[in-house]
């Protein structure tokens, strides 16, 4: 268990963590670059053509980033986060920011009313704020979430009928899957030892 | 290119300087028979089911403290799909384990689109969320 006074010596600074995570968001990058860049959400189906089913599952998955961008801000907001783990949960928030606007705009191709996102103290309640007593606290929590994250994103992936969401989901995971990475090292825990980790 | 090379050695290099022991699959040595382990089922659970769900809260689905021997769609507080209001079974071992599998071939229309293909992970999540059923029940009696 990490000592909390001792966090000079212990947590990364932002610099740091995103340094540690660099590879990894090259690795997206690459990744996306190989797949095609930008979605090709021209060529989506029509609602008609589309069963209905994408869209319910779409909107889970926005359900999901509604909740991960309200544990980022709870977490802003505890006071408990030093400046440099701060930094990097404002920059994870905006990135599922970014995943909200594209499911947000994935629903609305089909067809489908985007799910709004709940009141904060809503999520607070739900994810056990109030037993939030450390940053240590608050990055096992983010931890959890993001690895849930990447687990749900590719477990669903063989349920939606259309592959460019599939795609899409996949990218999700790949982001998921990188802030794990980065708090993990955070609070430096090591990997997994075996391969297929995800999923 | 060379520092395309640079930066995969690099990271295969930090990735290799750092290994986990605890995380082999429970299903590289799944007997034929599966049987479920409610332990490695609570590791588990918190992995593939925590991005939604918890044992205590309503989150993006919903909770899980007395599943077993319930109703599905049965929930208090929560808002289900009309897939789940409409699915008659009672959850137990064999309509969970089917629904872990493919839950939109069960209750075509839901919201849940998650499927868990590894046998022993299964039977593991299943036998915690009995674990903790019976728990509650205890509790409340």
């Amino acid at each position: 268990m990490l000592n909390e006074n001792d966090q000079s010596k212990t947590w990364p600074t932002r610099r740091g963590v995103i340094g540690k995570g660099a590879t990894a968001t090259l690795s997206v990058a690459g990744l996306s670059v190989l797949s095609g860049g930008a979605l090709a959400m021209a060529s989506r189906k029509s609602a008609d053509e589309n069963p209905s089913n994408d869209v319910g599952l779409i909107n889970t998955a926005l359900s999901l980033e509604h909740e991960g961008i309200a544990a980022y801000q709870i977490a802003a907001e505890s006071g408990l986060l030093d400046n440099g783990i701060l930094q990097v949960g404002v920059l994870f928030q905006s990135h599922h920011k970014q995943h909200r606007d594209e499911l947000i705009r994935a629903v609305r191709t089909l067809g489908g009313s985007p799910v709004e996102a709940k009141p904060l103290n809503e999520y607070a309640n739900a994810l056990g704020a109030d037993k939030l007593k450390s940053q240590a606290d608050i990055l096992q929590l983010a931890i959890g979430l993001e690895l849930g994250a990447a687990n749900a994103y590719l477990g669903v992936i063989p349920s939606l009928a259309d592959h460019e969401y599939g795609h899409l989901f996949a990218r999700l995971a790949a982001d998921e899957a990188m802030h794990w990475t980065a708090l993990k090292g955070a609070v430096a825990e090591s990997l997994p030892e075996s391969a297929l980790y995800f999923g | 290119m060379e520092n395309f090379i640079l930066t995969v050695a690099a990271s295969l290099a930090l990735a290799g300087a750092v290994v986990e022991g605890q995380n082999k699959s429970p299903s590289a040595d799944a007997p034929a028979t599966v049987s479920g382990d409610a332990q490695r089922g609570e590791t588990l659970y918190q992995r593939r089911c925590g991005a939604c769900h918890s044992i205590d809260q309503n989150r993006i689905g919903p909770k899980h403290q007395n599943t077993f021997g319930s109703k599905a769609g049965a929930v208090e507080g929560f808002a289900y799909s009309k897939a789940l209001k409409e699915l008659d079974v009672v959850w137990n071992e064999a309509t969970l384990d089917e629904w872990l599998q493919n839950p939109g071939a069960m209750a075509p229309g839901t919201r849940m689109g998650f499927r868990l293909t590894d046998e022993q992970e299964r039977a593991d999540i299943i036998a915690y969320l009995r674990q903790v059923s019976e728990a509650s029940a205890a509790e409340t009696e």
